[in-house]
C-alpha cells in the first residue's frame, strides 16, 4: 500500500453531500463517475436532472468519504471541463432530502394501519392495489430509513429511493451564479479555511 | 536513405502557397480538419492511416502540413508528446478507429501524466454503426475518459471545427495536457460551411485564468523573509510557463538555493552557484538533506509526487511550505501546504520578486556547503579506469562534448537517471523526459518530435537496450523521413533499473531482467543508418564526433559496465535521508570541482 493511502486510511469517513451543476451534454455522467470509480469511492446515491438554467443539469452525490478524500473529489470535479461548480453541502445548512416510493403488502383490513402509520411520517398514498399500498415520502434519509423500518413488518413489495437531493438553506445563490466559484475553493490565510486545523501540525 | 517520393501527389503546397478557404464555403468534413489545424498553426502531424480515418487523409495532401508516417501509432503519440515538449506548441497526432486508437493509449497516458499539451485526432466508424462493435469500433472517448484532459465525440462536419478550436484551446491553456477528438467517418464525409473559429472558446465550467490574490503575494513575501532555511522547488511548472528567467531574477535577489525536479531539469541552470540539483528519490544525499532540514519551502509548478517526497510523514518535518500551482486539484493533494497560490507560476514570480528583499543566510550557506562534501557523483567519476565503461562515462563526456547545449531526450531506466544525474541542463526544454508515466520506448519516437519542432538542434537520444527496443521501428521513420537524431544506447544486457531493484530489495534474483538485444549496429545498418559501438572510455569522444559528423541517424551502442547501480537511491516510501548509498570502500578521490 502507497503511503499515501495508508496515511488515508485511519481517517473517519461520514457521508459528504456534494453538490454540482454540470454542463448537460452526452458524456458527462460517465466523467463524473470515473472519478469516484477511480479511487474506488462507493457512491452512496447520485441524482441528476435538467435545471431551469438553459443547459446546466444538477447533480447530488452522496459519498462515504473522509475529509481530505472529500477535498479531492471537489478539486477533481472541478477540472472535468463539464463541470462549472460544486458545493460540498455536508457541514452547511442545507435542505437534503429523497423520495421514496414503498409497496407494502395490505389487505384491505390492513389498510387503515397503514395509512395511519404512514401520516405519522408524512407520507401519502400514492396507489392501491386489491393487497397492496404504495405510499410516498420525501423526506431526510433518516426519515426515511424509520418509514421503512415501520413498514417493514406489514411486508414491503417493491421500494425504490431517488437517493439524496439537496440544497443550501437561506438567500445565497448557488456557486453556479459566482464568477469566480474557485474563489471559495482557495484556502484562506492563517486557516481560516482550515476548520480541521491540519495546518497547525505542520509547525 | 532520402524520403521516398510521391510522385502521385505532387508538392504539397508550402505555408506561403496556401490559400485558406473563404469562410462560407461548403467543404467535406475532411476538408474542415485541416482547414483548422492550419488555422490552428499547426506545421506537422504524426499519424498513421486506416479506414475510419481515410477521408481526413485523402484530403490531407492540398494543406501545407507535413505528415510523419510512424511505424507504430504509440510513436505518434509520444512524437507529438516530443514535439509539444521542444517547442512549447500543442503536438498533433492522427490515427484510425479500434487498433489505431488503442494504440495510442499509452502515449496519450504519458501526455497527461505529464502535463502537455496534445491533440489526437482519431477516426471513428460512420455514426449509425456507433455502438454495433463494427469493424474496428472501438469506444476511445471511453477508453480515454481517465487519461485525457477532456475528449469529444464528433458525427456532424458542421461541429468539426469548433471542436477543433475548442481542444487546441484546452490542450494549451491553465495546466496542459492531452485531447482528444474523435471523428465519425460520415462526419469526415459530409460537407459543412467553414466557418473560422475565432477568439478563445468559452466554457461555463473551464477556468484556466485563475489570479493570484494581493495578500497572498504579500505573506509570501512575509513567510520567505522570515525564513532561515529555504529552499525553491523548480518544477516542471517554471519550463511550461517560460519562467526560468523569472526565477533565476528571484534567486538573484533573494540567493536562496534552488532544488529542481526531474521534469524541472533545465527550468533553473544546473551550473548555478544556487542550484543544488535534482530531488528525490536518485537526488543528490545533499538536496534531499537540505529538503529535510529547510524551514520553508517555496514550490514551484511541481506536485509532491511521490518520488520526490518518499515517506509523506517524514516528508520536510520543520518546513512551512508555499505551493504555487496552475491546478486547484494539486493543493493539499499530497501534501499539505501553508500558502496555496492558484495562478501562472510566471505571473506570480513577476509580481513576487520585487516583494522581496536581500538577505544573507550564512549559516544555511554554510550547512547546504557542508552537505555538498558528500557526493555519489564525484564517487563515480573518479572511479578508477579498471577497463569498464560506465554509463556515468558517457553521460559526463557527452555533456562535456557537446558543451551542455544539446536537446536530449531519455527514456526510462537507470540510464535516464544517469542522464539526470551527471548531463548539466542550463536552459529549460533541453531534457525531454518521460516523468510521471515512466514510459518506456519515449525516448526515439520523442526525439522525431523534438526534431521536427527544433531542426537546427543537436539531439541526442540517450535509451537503455530494453527500452530502445519497444519502439526500435521508429528508426524505419527517421529514415524515411531523412531526419537526423543521435541515438545512444546505454547498452547493459539488462533492464537495469528493474534489475537494481532486485538487487537491493529481492535478494539479487534477477527474475525477467537479463536481456539479449539484436546487434545495434547491424540494426542501424539495416535501416540504412549509420551505427557505432563502444566499449571503452577512451572511444567515446572518437565515436561521439562520428555522430556529429555524420548527416543521417547515427546509433551508437555503448557497452556498460552490466551491473552498475543508481547511487543515492531513497527506497521507495521511505524518509529522504535513509539513502542507500554506493558500497564502501569507494576510492573517493578529492577533485577541485564537480563535474
Ligand atoms: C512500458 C514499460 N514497461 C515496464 C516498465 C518498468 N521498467 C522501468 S525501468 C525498466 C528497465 C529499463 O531497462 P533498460 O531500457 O535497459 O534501461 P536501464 O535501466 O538498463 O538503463 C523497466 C522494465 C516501464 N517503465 N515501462
Ligand atoms: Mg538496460
Amino acid at each position: 500500500m502507497s503511503p499515501l493511502l495508508a496515511a488515508a486510511a485511519p481517517r473517519p469517513r461520514t457521508p459528504r453531500t456534494l453538490v454540482a451543476h454540470v454542463e448537460d451534454r452526452p458524456g458527462v455522467l460517465a466523467r463524473v463517475v470515473t472519478l469516484f470509480r477511480r479511487r474506488g469511492y462507493n457512491i452512496v446515491s447520485l441524482t441528476v436532472a435538467r435545471t431551469h438554467l438553459a443547459g446546466i443539469s444538477r447533480l447530488t452525490v452522496v459519498v462515504d468519504a473522509d475529509d481530505d478524500t472529500a477535498r479531492r473529489l471537489e478539486a477533481n470535479l472541478y477540472k472535468l471541463i463539464d463541470v462549472v461548480a460544486v458545493d460540498d453541502v455536508t457541514a452547511s445548512p442545507a435542505v437534503i432530502h429523497e423520495l421514496a416510493l414503498v409497496k407494502v403488502r395490505a389487505s384491505p383490513r390492513e389498510r387503515t394501519d397503514v395509512i395511519e402509520l404512514g401520516k405519522v411520517f408524512g407520507a401519502r398514498v400514492v396507489d392501491v392495489g386489491h393487497q397492496t399500498l404504495t405510499v410516498e415520502l420525501t423526506a431526510t434519509r433518516d426519515a426515511v430509513d424509520r418509514l421503512i423500518a415501520a413498514l417493514e413488518p406489514h411486508g414491503i413489495v417493491d421500494l425504490v429511493r431517488t437517493g439524496a437531493v439537496a440544497m443550501a438553506r437561506g438567500d445565497a445563490p448557488p456557486a453556479s451564479a459566482d464568477p469566480n466559484p474557485y474563489a471559495h475553493h482557495q484556502p484562506q490565510p492563517d486557516g481560516v479555511d482550515d476548520p480541521d486545523g491540519a495546518a497547525d501540525d505542520l509547525d | 536513405m532520402t524520403a521516398l517520393p510521391h510522385p502521385q501527389l505532387g508538392a504539397r503546397p508550402g505555408p506561403a502557397d496556401f490559400r485558406p478557404a473563404e469562410p462560407g464555403t461548403e467543404l467535406t468534413g475532411s476538408q474542415l480538419i485541416w482547414e483548422t489545424l492550419v488555422a490552428e498553426g499547426v506545421d506537422v502531424v504524426f499519424g498513421y492511416p486506416g479506414g475510419a480515418i481515410m477521408p481526413a487523409y485523402d484530403a490531407m495532401p492540398g494543406y501545407p502540413i507535413r505528415h510523419v508516417l510512424v511505424r507504430h501509432e504509440q510513436g505518434a503519440a509520444h512524437m507529438a508528446d516530443g514535439y509539444a515538449r521542444a517547442s512549447g506548441r500543442v503536438g498533433v497526432a492522427i490515427a484510425t478507429s479500434g487498433p489505431g486508437a488503442t494504440n495510442l493509449v499509452t502515449g496519450i497516458a504519458n501526455a497527461m501524466l505529464d502535463s502537455i499539451p496534445t491533440v489526437f485526432i482519431t477516426g471513428q466508424v460512420s455514426s449509425p454503426l456507433l455502438g454495433s462493435d463494427a469493424f474496428q469500433e472501438t469506444d476511445i472517448a471511453g477508453i480515454t475518459l481517465p487519461i485525457t484532459k477532456h475528449n469529444y465525440l464528433v458525427t456532424r462536419a458542421e461541429d468539426i471545427a469548433p471542436t477543433l478550436h475548442e481542444a487546441f484551446f484546452i490542450a494549451a491553456s491553465g495546466r496542459p495536457g492531452p485531447v482528444l477528438v474523435d471523428i465519425t467517418k460520415d462526419a469526415q464525409q459530409h460537407r459543412a460551411a467553414w466557418a473560422p473559429p475565432q477568439g478563445e472558446p468559452r466554457r461555463r465550467g473551464y477556468r484556466p485564468d485563475l489570479r493570484a490574490r494581493e495578500d497572498e503575494l504579500d505573506r509570501a513575501a512575509a513567510m520567505i523573509d522570515a525564513a532561515d532555511r529555504p529552499v525553491i522547488f523548480c518544477g516542471h511548472g517554471i519550463v511550461k510557463a517560460e519562467a526560468s528567467a523569472l526565477l533565476r531574477e528571484l534567486v538573484e535577489r533573494t540567493g536562496i538555493p534552488v532544488a529542481s525536479t526531474l521534469l524541472g531539469l533545465g527550468g533553473f541552470p544546473a551550473t548555478h552557484p544556487q542550484s543544488l540539483g535534482m530531488m528525490g528519490m536518485h537526488g543528490e544525499a545533499w538536496v534531499n538533506t537540505s529538503i529535510q532540514e529547510a524551514d520553508l519551502l517555496i514550490a514551484l509548478g511541481m506536485r509532491f509526487d511521490d518520488r520526490v517526497t518518499g515517506h509523506l510523514e517524514k516528508y520536510a518535518p520543520h518546513a512551512r511550505k508555499i505551493h504555487v500551482d496552475i491546478d486547484p486539484s494539486e493543493i493539499h493533494k499530497n501534501v499539505r501546504v501553508d500558502l496555496p497560490i492558484l495562478d501562472d507560476v510566471a505571473r506570480v514570480l513577476t509580481k513576487l520578486t520585487p516583494r522581496l528583499r536581500r538577505r544573507d543566510r550564512p549559516a544555511w550557506d554554510a550547512r547546504i556547503a557542508e552537505l555538498r562534501g558528500d557526493s555519489a557523483v564525484r564517487d563515480i567519476v573518479n572511479l578508477p579506469d579498471d577497463g569498464h565503461l560506465y554509463a556515468a562515462h558517457v553521460m559526463l563526456d557527452l555533456w562535456r562534448l557537446t558543451e551542455g547545449k544539446a536537446l536530449i531526450v531519455t527514456d526510462v531506466g537507470q540510464h535516464q537517471m544517469w542522464e539526470a544525474q551527471y548531463y548539466k541542463h542550463d536552459h529549460p526544454r533541453r531534457l525531454i523526459t518521460s516523468g510521471g508515466l515512466g514510459t518506456m520506448g519515449f525516448a526515439l519516437p520523442a526525439a522525431i518530435g523534438a526534431r521536427l519542432a527544433c531542426p537546427d538542434d543537436e539531439i541526442w537520444v540517450i535509451a537503455g537496450d530494453g527500452g530502445f527496443q519497444m519502439t526500435a521501428c521508429e528508426l524505419s521513420t527517421l529514415a524515411q523521413e531523412d531526419l537526423k537524431v543521435n541515438v545512444a544506447i546505454i547498452n547493459n544486457g539488462y533492464l537495469g533499473m528493474v534489475r537494481q531493484w532486485q538487487q537491493f530489495f529481492y535478494q539479487g534474483r534477477y527474475v525477467a531482467t537479463p536481456m539479449r538485444s539484436p546487434d545495434f549496429v547491424k540494426l542501424a545498418e539495416a535501416h540504412g543508418l549509420a551505427g557505432v559501438r563502444v566499449t571503452r572510455r577512451d572511444e567515446i569522444e572518437a565515436a561521439v564526433a562520428t555522430a556529429r559528423g555524420v548527416p543521417g541517424t547515427v546509433v551508437v551502442d555503448f557497452r556498460v559496465e552490466q551491473e552498475d547501480a543508481v547511487y543515492p537511491m531513497v527506497p521507495s516510501g521511505a524518509d529522504l535521508r535513509d539513502m542507500i548509498r554506493r558500497p564502501q570502500p569507494s576510492p573517493i578521490v578529492e577533485t577541485p570541482e564537480d563535474p
